[in-house]
C-alpha cells in the first residue's frame, strides 16, 4: 500500500526519508528523487494550485498502477501544493524494493507521470509579477517513454 | 445559482478563481457560455481544456449545468 500525500504545509525530506526506510527495512533498497523550487532566473517564488475533487485521488491511482507495474517493497510520494521560495521542496517520491532495478524505474515512471499528468497549475513570481507556467514539450516526450 | 470554477491561467482571463452565475433552468454549456464576457467564452472553450462537474471529469459534449452545479474548467496541467 503506497503512502500518497497532497502537502498544503512545507515538509521536510530527511525525515520522510528515514521514516520510509525504517517501515521498509526488508527492502535491499530505496531510491528517492526529490524535486526542489530551483534558485536563479529572477524567480522569488513559485506557486502550485490543486483541484481537490481530482489531485490526490489521480495521485493515489498513479500510485496503484506503479505497484502493479513494478515489483515494490513500498511507494511514497507526496507532492506540495501552494506558495514554495528557491530552495523549498515541491515533490518526494522513493520507491523501496527488494533489488534496484524495479526501485529506480518505479520513481522516474512516478515522476514523469506527475510532471505531465498530475492535476497541478503552477506559476511564477519574478520582478514581483506572477506568471502561469506551460506544460514543456519534453515533459510530454518523457511520459510518451511509458506507453506500452 | 451555479459556480465555475478557474483554474490555473484561466483565473487571470476572469479576474477571479470562480464566478456565480443564476441560472433560471438547466443549462447547455455553449448558452451557459454566451453569458459570459467574449473574451472568457472563448478561453473557456479550448480544445485542450478538461472539465469537471461536481468534482468529476465530464465531456463537453451535450453537457447541461444545473442549478447548485459546480463546473471546474482546467487547463492543461504543469506540476512537478
Amino acid at each position: 500500500m503506497a503512502d500518497v500525500r497532497l502537502a498544503l504545509d512545507p515538509f521536510t525530506p530527511a525525515a520522510l526519508l528515514e521514516e520510509f526506510g525504517t517501515a521498509h527495512a526488508e527492502a535491499g533498497g530505496i531510491v528517492s528523487f526529490l524535486g526542489q523550487v530551483r534558485a536563479g532566473e529572477g524567480v522569488d517564488a513559485l506557486e502550485l494550485r490543486h483541484f481537490a475533487p481530482l489531485t490526490l485521488p489521480a495521485m493515489e491511482d498513479l500510485a496503484r498502477t506503479a505497484e502493479s507495474r513494478f515489483v515494490l517493497a513500498g511507494l511514497l510520494v507526496v507532492h506540495r501544493s501552494g506558495t514554495m521560495a528557491p530552495g523549498d521542496p515541491i515533490v518526494l517520491v522513493a520507491a523501496a524494493s527488494r533489488h534496484r532495478r524495479d526501485a529506480f524505474a518505479a520513481a522516474d515512471f512516478v515522476m514523469d507521470h506527475l510532471k505531465s499528468d498530475a492535476w497541478f497549475w503552477k506559476r511564477e513570481r519574478a520582478n514581483g509579477s506572477w506568471r502561469w507556467v506551460e506544460p514543456r514539450e519534453q515533459d510530454h516526450a518523457d511520459l510518451a517513454r511509458w506507453a506500452t | 445559482m451555479a459556480r465555475l470554477l478557474f483554474l490555473g491561467r484561466l483565473e487571470d482571463v476572469a479576474g477571479a478563481g470562480h464566478l456565480d452565475l443564476p441560472l433560471a433552468a438547466s443549462t447547455p454549456l455553449a448558452d451557459l457560455l454566451a453569458m459570459l464576457d467574449p473574451v472568457l467564452a472563448e478561453a473557456l472553450s479550448g480544445p485542450r481544456l478538461r472539465l469537471a462537474l461536481n468534482g468529476a471529469l465530464v465531456s463537453p459534449e451535450g453537457l447541461v449545468v444545473a442549478d447548485g452545479d459546480e463546473l471546474a474548467f482546467l487547463p492543461p496541467v504543469s506540476g512537478g
